[in-house]
């Protein structure tokens, strides 16, 4: 082919800048991805992308501690200030102002006649003639390499921290609540909707599905105070009640106009057949319509249970009330960005919890949402 | 009752209860209404037939009817009204009272630049994602990779990009991406390069290709006038409004070019990319072309693989190179999908509020109207002012609407 032949100087241009795309497309997910596994001290020292090599950094100070032993008239604390045996020391200190002072492996006098000695490893050893008692021992700095170190510590204490009442745990069961029967109710609604305005006569239809379309763009930011007002008038109030109805509402046009695009391409023979046949639109609509039309029922059902998972502005408006009994995840972060703004530990791995699940159920259903975006926009 | 047994209890109530409404509603008129027995057996088939498909819509009308379409009137009404006067009604001063604040106008002129920078941008990376993915070996991963960010919350997405955006004291380690490469720039060769000659590079090309679509719509204007004008009235008020735009957008582009020129930048500070006025409304944007952009990309790629394959066979046979193949011969015939992805992200950037909730709340002059109407309603209590200005959304939705309309009706004629 000399077509792709010609085409070979430019295809490495287009690998690289592919790369560069997906590159710049992944660095800010990754990233907050990478700070979810990091404890609050690494965050706040090293940018993340430091965190997946080994690198030197000043630890936080270290308070020595152990139990003394007597050894030829010297009483000895011995130990090591890391648990990761990895780790190698450069410079040592023992005061915030000089914490690079000394090189590993000098022994240099504490006060009170006691001497200290830090090797390269960590190993410690404070000596003095007289017993250290009660009181305070020293402080040591590090300047250390240390290897790349990840912990699930932050998962624990957002999720399975009972002590923790900013935790994520309540927030997710609240969103799956919210979510599953947000998204299955329009879809039972809007089928038999679509299914007569795909396949049954009458007066008024194609205004019908002009009216759909209208609605499809209509800000539901309309919508909030006149049914906030009605809810509370017919004694819904807020709740979960309300936001279903509320996302069923605001999911329809989409749900209709998906499902009645994709059964108006129904093989017309099938639906006449069964027709003559003598089965019922009831009939016909249950066992032939409604099982041709999955991937139509997943691409939407996908959509909905994004729109409503990731949903903030609905749920504040008709859910969550003074309380905070009903709480989703999306208000938690907000909440948390307010009060724990520089608490990225918790922030990253709180938002990282509640994207999980639209993430997996994203890559576990790609074919059927990019079908549904196909459908939903090329006109 | 706890949530989950009072959701799951729902779910059955809920879908069985339209199941059944559907099943029994059926039975009712097929058995009882209009038996199809008797003396009157085929008339009452067709009179059942007729009844049928309203009871098939009949929830979702309601559902309509009451979620959307009532409360836009509902919301008309209220903007009209005054609450504390026990809803009187007060013509047209909420509007005159929203007005006449500050905080609106500066919501309306970010809302205005989010509408320009976002679509074009998100379509513009979507189109170049499309091009590029479609020509290699993996660019299914590629693909869904970019796409990925449609699938995080605006609450998450603002999360991960404070992230990026955060700010750390001189003296210490940045850990914001965005601060740590900005302090690589120390004013030398390469970053004039970087920060000022590229910029005003990409403004200079987008100014000029600006002044062209203007010149051109302006010349097919003028000779289009003499002989028969085709295009109906609102078209040409369509291309009045946009050249306005166009030429705004110049204006704004050439006041940047020499701004920039003229700007000293702090060098070797951290920012705080948040709080610097103007700019940081570009850093929000970012956060929803990074959302966007995949969805472009998706739809751009199926038009782009539509696209008969004698056309581009012709070009190159023509001795087309790439690039004209790309944009004579690609981009002129997907044209329409470009206008429809175009305004599908119009849509969404009207409605965009949870970024600017989470993010700045509006505060460093980046309110946009959808957080100025929630302040208005939920934090001032006032409905009237609120009412009113999320009318305004639905009249800058209303062209778009209008045209999904137009273009149904002649679809299903």
């Amino acid at each position: 082919m000399h077509v792709s032949s010609k085409k070979s100087p430019l295809t490495w241009a287009v690998h690289i800048s592919v790369v560069v795309l997906v590159a710049l497309w992944l660095f800010p997910t990754v990233g907050l991805f990478v700070s979810s596994f990091r404890t609050a001290d690494q965050i706040a020292n090293t940018g993340w992308w430091k965190a997946l090599f080994t690198q030197e950094r000043q630890a936080p100070a270290i308070r020595i501690a152990g139990n003394e032993t007597e050894i030829d008239g010297q009483f000895v604390i011995t130990g090591t200030l890391f648990d990761n045996d990895k780790v190698e020391i450069s410079k040592w200190g023992t005061s915030s102002r000089a914490p690079e002072a000394y090189e590993p492996g000098e022994t240099v006098d504490v006060g009170d006649d006691a001497s200290l000695t830090v090797a390269a490893d960590g190993a410690f050893r404070l000596a003095a003639p007289e017993s250290f008692g009660d009181s305070r021992l020293p402080r040591v700095f590090t300047t250390a390499t240390a290897p790349p170190e990840f912990t699930l510590q932050n998962y624990r204490f957002v999720l399975f921290d009972p002590g923790n009442r900013e935790g994520m745990a309540k927030a997710f069961f609240n969103t799956l609540t919210v979510t599953i029967p947000a998204t299955i109710i329009p879809i039972v609604i809007a089928a038999f909707a679509a299914y007569a305005l795909a396949w049954m006569r009458f007066p008024g239809r194609s205004l019908l599905i002009a009216a759909v379309v209208g609605l499809l763009v209509v800000p539901l930011q309309l919508a909030l105070i006149p049914l906030l007002r009605l809810h509370n008038e017919i004694g819904i109030g807020k709740g979960y009640l309300g936001v279903w109805l509320a996302h069923t509402g605001f999911g329809l046009p989409l749900a209709i106009y998906l499902l009645r695009n994709y059964m108006v391409g129904l093989p017309r023979d099938i639906i006449e057949n069964a027709r003559v046949d003598g089965a019922t639109d009831f009939q016909i609509f249950v066992k032939i319509i409604l099982p041709l039309s999955f991937p139509a029922l997943a691409s939407f059902a996908i959509f909905q249970f994004l729109w409503t998972w990731n949903d903030l502005l609905v749920a504040l408006v008709f859910l969550i009330d003074s309380t905070g009994e009903t709480t989703v995840m999306t208000k938690q972060i907000v909440e948390l960005l307010g009060t724990r703004g520089g608490n990225w530990e918790i922030l990253a791995t709180s938002a990282f919890v509640s994207i999980a699940v639209p993430l997996v159920v994203f890559f576990a259903m790609q074919k059927y949402l990019v079908r549904g975006l196909l459908a939903g926009s090329v006109k | 009752m706890h949530p989950a047994l009072q959701g799951l209890i729902t779910i059955i109530v809920g879908v069985g209860g339209c199941v059944g409404y559907f099943y029994f509603s059926n039975q009712f008129l097929d058995r009882v209404l209009f038996p199809a027995t008797g003396k009157n057996a085929g008339r009452n088939i067709n009179r059942a037939n007729q009844i049928r498909p309203w009871l098939f819509l009949f929830p979702a009308l309601f559902a309509l009817g009451l979620y959307l379409a009532y409360p836009v009137f509902a919301t008309l009404w209220l903007s009209l009204t005054d609450r504390d006067a026990g809803g009187a009604f007060v013509g047209l001063a909420n509007y005159r009272q929203m007005f006449d604040e500050p905080k609106f106008w500066e919501a309306m002129y970010n809302n205005m630049l989010w509408l320009i920078v976002v679509p074009a941008f998100s379509t513009g990376f979507g189109l170049l994602a499309a091009q590029l993915t479609d020509r290699i070996s993996w660019g299914n991963v590629a693909k869904s990779l970019i796409f990925m960010p449609m699938a995080i919350s605006f609450v998450g997405a603002a999360v991960i990009w404070k992230l990026v955006y955060d700010t750390r004291p001189v003296n210490q380690d940045q850990i914001g991406v965005l601060n740590a490469v900005w302090l690589t720039f120390d004013g030398g060769l390469f970053s004039v390069l970087v920060l000022k000659l590229i910029p005003a590079l990409v403004l200079i090309v987008f100014a000029a290709f600006l002044a062209y679509s203007v010149f051109q719509m302006a010349r097919s204007l003028i000779r289009g006038g003499h002989s028969h004008s085709a295009t109906p009235w609102w078209g040409l008020v369509m291309r009045g409004l946009l050249a306005l735009i166009a030429v705004w957008l110049i204006w704004l582009s050439l006041g940047s070019i020499v701004s920039l020129a003229g700007a000293a930048l702090p060098y070797g500070e951290p920012q705080t990319w948040l709080t610097i006025p103007f700019w940081n409304s570009f850093f929000l944007m970012a956060v929803l072309v990074w959302i966007q952009t995949g969805f472009a990309m998706v739809i751009l790629s199926a038009a782009l693989r539509g696209i008969p394959e004698e056309s581009i066979e012709a070009a190159v046979i023509d001795g087309a190179n790439p690039f004209q193949i790309f944009f004579r011969i690609k981009v002129p015939q997907i044209m329409g999908t470009i206008v429809v992805v175009w305004t599908t992200i119009t849509i969404v950037v009207l409605k965009v509020f949870d970024i600017v909730f989470a993010m700045t709340n509006g505060q460093w002059e980046t309110q946009v109207l959808a957080n100025y109407m929630y302040d208005k309603l939920f934090r001032a209590n006032d409905w009237g002012v609120g009412s009113a200005s999320a009318m305004i959304i639905m009249l800058l939705v209303t062209p778009i609407l209008a045209w999904n309309v137009y273009n149904a009706r002649k679809e299903t004629r």
